[in-house]
């Protein structure tokens, strides 16, 4: 364990090299340093674990040296190593690695490669640190990193406006989910007078009662946080326009890590959380909301990236959900799941636009199954496990998991029990429809390029992972198998299942996967046998297509209320209205000035006269008085 | 007897290097930059030695009479804050120095002449402990500057200088009359009219006098830090400056505003300042955010920079008048990452106007391509402009506000939306100049070596104090914490509710 601190220092050296030297290295180094880099990283990242799963310890700590240490507010270069962090390391240097592998062939024709493996790396490294941290400020940091390596990926072809625009979006709106979670950091350090996070963990209970105010409004602000990073109701809006950069990008950052920095937060913060039940509650319906609404606007998109990016919010929305029922692991266990088939499908769905020579719509694409079997295949097991095909896939599993814990959870109701099980069916209509499209029907574009043995390599690999990882967490009826929840039981409390549920498990996991296939019947249906029936229903509600098309206006909705009065008083006030003070001030003084001048006309009588008037006032005004 | 040396080696160095101008340029240029290194070399020496800050506060004191008739003295004296402040000075000097080694082709004796003069003054502003000085000082600055303005600035130079130094002269007379009225009454008092600082330091007044002698320092500082809405004469002063000018006011003479602040209107009125806190505090929070919407739309480089500097002056107001520790820490962090970033920022546009003589940002873009180097130093400055954590930027900013909310939460919630404004503004920069598809079929070429010199330090420091800041709070810490604990001991807002 003592090694912990080269996981996040590897990549973190990688991007310097790369940085400074990536002009000048030959082509063939930049991947060896970046991809490289990443897996010793992962390598380091197995030592450890390994190391830490057969200690008897539950935590391992490192100082690499104090930051800042303020009047009573102290902060260092920590890392805290537990079951949660681990999980989250392993699926960042491992997934991370994959992605690294892919892109040095995905990127290879491109300019900027060194470049491109350089912000990834130091992607890596501010994930790595965001999860590592001991303490708030330096999960700031991270957090701040990341945002900011995916604003530099976003718009890494920077030479298209839009891409610039998308990036300076996504930055720009998490900030303002970064800046609640500023707030909150402010409250957590006036109450516990410190922001270490194991110090906070223990004091909460002790200094607050359930439902008390204080670890309400903390929870909210770090709730504004996490839904801005998370890309959760109101602030999903960037992600769909962050599939501006390439796709790696979106695999990694945009779908596997990054984006579930906010779950990650409010795991870790679940001591403040369990104090403000009615903050849980929220959190679980801006869960249920958003997984709903961007799954219906996922149904509706052309581009294959896009359906991918709001099925990722969606799938975030269930793991929102997850903890907004207390359902601490399932939540965590989702997120892995999640990060080994989204990075799968990304990574596919790179490989068959860069076939397809940069096509991004898919009723232009179509039967590739044959043109592209590893593609398809993988793509397939990705998909199934999205739509949560019942006992066969990673995805049902975690799916099923919270769906149980949504109904039979302490905390659990119906209303998310349901929207979870439409959000369920959603997701498989959306996913097949994906697939349909893309894979079977007509060939409609040729396909250009065929991925070699370096992008096809990581997507078996994670094909293999997104089935098999569920296994390690299976139902009570079900051979009932807890790894991974008594893994994590040191640090995440365990969700208590009311005990009358118990008898209708089975019941839930049927509909659940009766729910699942017959998405996938109706996808079958409107795109593969009557392909006419999706046209009819489009244009018999065009105004609903195009609502949800848009992402339910939130855009428009935020353009009008935030932005246009915004770029509108910053441009009429280009010229300071304050400064019209001190013209102001000068053209008064010169209309004086030019007044007074006047009378110096060089002509005595006028002076004559001028002094008589004058003397004349001064005598008047000596007799009034 | 360091303390002179400070002040000596420049005014020397600026004499020497406007005469040897007539023979040479070139040796006019290295003895201003030996000059700096000098000066430097020596505030490091001191830094070495006591930075520690378990020392006494007064780390070296100089004092000799200059007129004892009216109790005026040469007082120098050197604490954590002026040492930093000085170390400041001297850094960004070089800097000037060489960023003005191919811009300045005319009378370049004269020039350097009035860049060692100006740094000087500077100097001279963060030593002095005597008042009269303080404003001889005050004013010695204010001079060459005009002159720096004026001579070499851009097209519309003379308009800028004069609105500079009406602005600077007409609240540097309102400082002189409080100096002035401090002096007297502390005369009339104890008997003693002297200008010497530490004994003016227990003055006590009644109420309406405090508040009008600090009403008259404040005048002085806040035109020179600038807040809004005396903040006019910036824009055009860093648009039109040269770009070594630029560098001295956004870098140094802004923090003249707040080092006055700290050490004058705070320490000699404490019931005043309180008395004023929450409409000082809201001041800054306008300036945070009337500067950034301000900045997000220029269309000039130089005078969008010198807007996000208005924004981020803001702080400091705010942050000194937040009375604790954590934000006053943040303050002095923020007079120096400020210095630094804004001057390397203006160091950017004056490169780039070199190469392409526009500032107008609308007919740049795509300079990536070409210029990566120069890319990436302005990248990592426009994100330490907005605040990104592990640059020192965010060390100050972060600190300021989690000080603040101690005391004002709701103008804290305020200031901290204006770093979501530093995000739109400083992104744009980015945008404009850098990205995009290329506007200007003007050749960019990436940075010289000369220019590398220059920025590689600037972007070295900024990083080093966003992750190695703590030999900077250390420094203050002492000073920092004596102003407080001394506030407690002597409650000096009630006594005077007392007199009343």
């Amino acid at each position: 364990m003592n090694l912990l601190w080269l996981i996040p220092t590897l990549p973190f050296f990688g991007a310097l090299v790369l940085v400074l030297f990536g002009s000048q290295l030959p082509k063939k180094m930049v991947p060896i340093i970046g991809a490289g880099s990443v897996g010793l990283s992962a390598l380091v990242t197995f030592v450890v674990g390994a190391d830490f799963i057969s200690s008897s310890t539950t935590t391992y700590n490192f100082t690499a040296w104090q930051w800042l240490d303020v009047a009573g507010l102290s902060s260092a270069f920590a890392f805290h190593l537990d079951a949660l962090s681990l999980i989250f390391i392993f699926v960042i240097t491992f997934v991370g690695f994959l992605i690294h592998i892919y892109s040095s062939e995905f990127m290879e024709e491109d300019d900027g490669y060194a470049r491109f493996f350089a912000y990834l790396n130091l992607f890596v490294c501010s994930m790595l640190i965001l999860v590592l941290a001991d303490n708030l400020v330096l999960m700031y940091l991270g957090w701040e990193g990341v945002g900011l390596c995916s604003y530099l990926l976003i718009g890494f072809w920077y030479g298209e406006e839009k891409n610039g625009y998308a990036a300076r979006k996504a930055f720009i709106v998490t900030r303002v989910g970064d800046t609640a979670m500023a707030f909150g950091l402010f409250v957590l350090f006036q109450n516990f007078h410190t922001l270490n996070i194991q110090e906070i963990t223990t004091k909460a209970p002790q200094l607050f009662a359930v439902g008390s105010e204080i670890p309400l409004i903390i929870s909210l602000l770090l709730l504004g946080g996490a839904a801005g990073k998370s890309a959760q109701l109101p602030l999903q809006t960037w992600l769909p326009d962050a599939m501006a950069g390439p796709s790696p990008v979106s695999a990694l950052i945009h779908a596997a890590t990054m984006v579930t920095a906010g779950v990650y937060l409010i795991a870790r913060t679940h001591a403040i959380f369990e104090l403000a039940p009615v903050a849980l509650m929220i959190v679980g319906i801006i869960g249920a909301t958003t997984l709903l609404i961007a799954g219906f606007a996922a149904l509706t998109q052309f581009d294959l990236k896009r359906v991918l990016a709001y099925s990722t919010i969606s799938q975030i929305g269930y793991m929102f959900l997850a903890l907004g029922v207390g359902a601490w692991s399932a939540a965590i266990f989702h997120f892995m799941i999640h990060a080994f088939f989204k990075a799968l499908l990304f990574l596919a769905a790179g490989a068959v636009i860069m076939a397809l020579h940069h096509e991004h719509d898919m009723f232009k694409m179509g039967g590739l199954k044959k043109k592209l079997p590893v593609i398809y295949w993988t793509f397939l097991i990705g998909a199934s496990s999205l739509a949560a095909l019942p006992l066969i896939t990673g995805g049902f599993y975690s799916k099923d998991q919270i769906l149980w814990l949504t109904l039979a959870g302490v905390n659990g109701n119906i209303w998310f029990f349901l929207a979870a099980l439409l959000g369920a069916f959603v997701t498989s209509i959306y996913t097949f429809r994906m697939v349909y499209l893309t894979f079977f029907g007509q060939e409609k574009t040729h396909v250009h390029y065929t991925p070699g043995k370096l992008m096809n390599i990581p997507l078996i690999i994670l094909a293999a992972l997104s089935t098999l990882a569920g296994f390690i967490e299976l139902p009570h009826d079900f051979f009932h198998l807890t790894i991974f929840s008594d893994f994590l039981k040191p640090v995440l409390p365990s969700v208590v299942v009311e005990e009358d549920f118990e008898s209708i498990e089975y019941m839930v996991q049927m509909i659940a996967a009766g729910v699942s296939v017959s998405g996938v019947y109706v996808a079958y249906i409107f795109y593969v046998v009557k392909p006419e029936l999706a046209d009819e229903l489009k244009s018999s509600a065009a105004d609903l297509h195009q609502f949800w098309y848009s992402g339910w206006g939130f855009d428009r909705l935020y353009n009008f209320l935030f932005v246009r009065p915004f770029v509108f008083l910053a441009s009429i006030n280009k010229n300071d209205v304050v400064d019209r003070l001190y013209t102001g001030l000068v053209a008064i003084a010169e209309f004086f000035h030019r007044i007074f001048s006047f009378t110096q006309s060089g002509i005595l009588r006028w002076y004559i006269m001028g002094i008589v008037i004058g003397g004349i006032l001064l005598l008047t005004l000596g007799l009034i008085s | 007897m360091t303390l002179l040396l400070f002040i000596i080696v420049l005014m020397v160095g600026g004499l020497l290097a406007w005469v040897v101008s007539q023979w040479s340029n070139l040796l006019s240029r290295w003895i201003s930059l030996v000059a700096l290194m000098l000066d430097l070399i020596l505030g490091i020496i001191i830094w070495m030695q006591d930075y520690s800050g378990a020392i006494d506060t007064w780390i070296t004191k100089y004092s000799h009479a200059w007129i004892p008739s009216f109790g005026i003295s040469f007082s120098l004296a050197l604490d954590g804050l002026s040492l930093l402040m000085l170390l400041l000075t001297f850094f960004l000097g070089i800097f000037a120095v060489l960023i003005s080694w191919n811009e300045i082709k005319e009378r370049v004796g004269f020039f350097h002449f009035n860049l060692l003069w100006v740094l000087a003054g500077i100097t001279g502003v963060f030593l002095t402990m005597d008042l009269f000085l303080f404003y001889f000082f005050w004013e010695v600055m204010l001079i060459p500057m005009y002159f720096l303005i004026g001579i070499w600035g851009h097209e519309n130079r003379r308009y800028a200088a004069f609105k500079f130094f009406i602005f600077t002269q007409a609240s540097g007379l309102l400082m002189l009359l409080a100096i002035l009225g401090l002096y007297f009454i502390h005369g009339n008092q104890t008997g003693t009219y002297t200008f010497d600082y530490f004994q003016l330091l227990g003055t006590t007044f009644t109420a309406g006098t405090g508040l009008l002698l600090m009403l008259g320092f404040l005048a002085a500082f806040v035109v020179k830090l600038p807040v809004v809405p005396f903040h006019t004469w910036l824009p055009d002063a860093h648009s039109q400056a040269p770009t070594a000018g630029s560098l001295i006011l956004a870098g140094l003479l802004l923090k003249t505003g707040a080092y006055g602040l700290i050490r004058f209107v705070i320490p000699l009125f404490p019931g005043a300042a309180h008395e004023i806190a929450p409409w000082a505090m809201l001041l800054g929070v306008i300036g945070i955010l009337y500067g950034a919407s301000l900045a997000f739309g220029q269309t000039d480089l130089k005078r969008l920079v010198a807007y996000t500097s208005v924004s981020h002056m803001g702080f400091v107001i705010l942050g000194v008048f937040a009375f604790n520790q954590l934000a006053m820490q943040g303050v002095v962090m923020q007079m120096i990452t400020h210095g630094i970033s804004t001057g390397a920022l203006f160091i950017l546009a004056g490169v780039l106007y070199e190469r392409i003589h526009t500032r107008d940002i609308t007919a740049m873009g795509g300079f990536w391509n070409k210029a990566p180097f120069m890319g990436t130093v302005a990248l990592v400055f426009v994100l330490a402009s907005l605040g990104l954590p592990g640059l020192g930027n965010f060390v100050a900013e972060f600190l300021t506000l989690i000080g603040t909310w101690q005391s004002s939460p709701v103008l804290t919630i305020f200031a901290t939306i204006g770093i979501v404004f530093a995000t739109a503004y400083s992104l744009r920069i980015m945008q404009k100049v850098f990205l995009g598809k290329p506007t200007s079929d003007k050749a960019v070429s990436d940075l010289s070596l000369r220019e590398k010199i220059i920025l590689i330090p600037l972007v070295v420091s900024i990083i080093w104090l966003g992750l190695f800041p703590q030999p900077i709070f250390n420094t203050v810490k002492q000073i920092i914490a004596n102003q407080f604990t001394t506030e407690q001991i002597t409650p000096i807002s009630t006594s005077e509710n007392g007199d009343k």
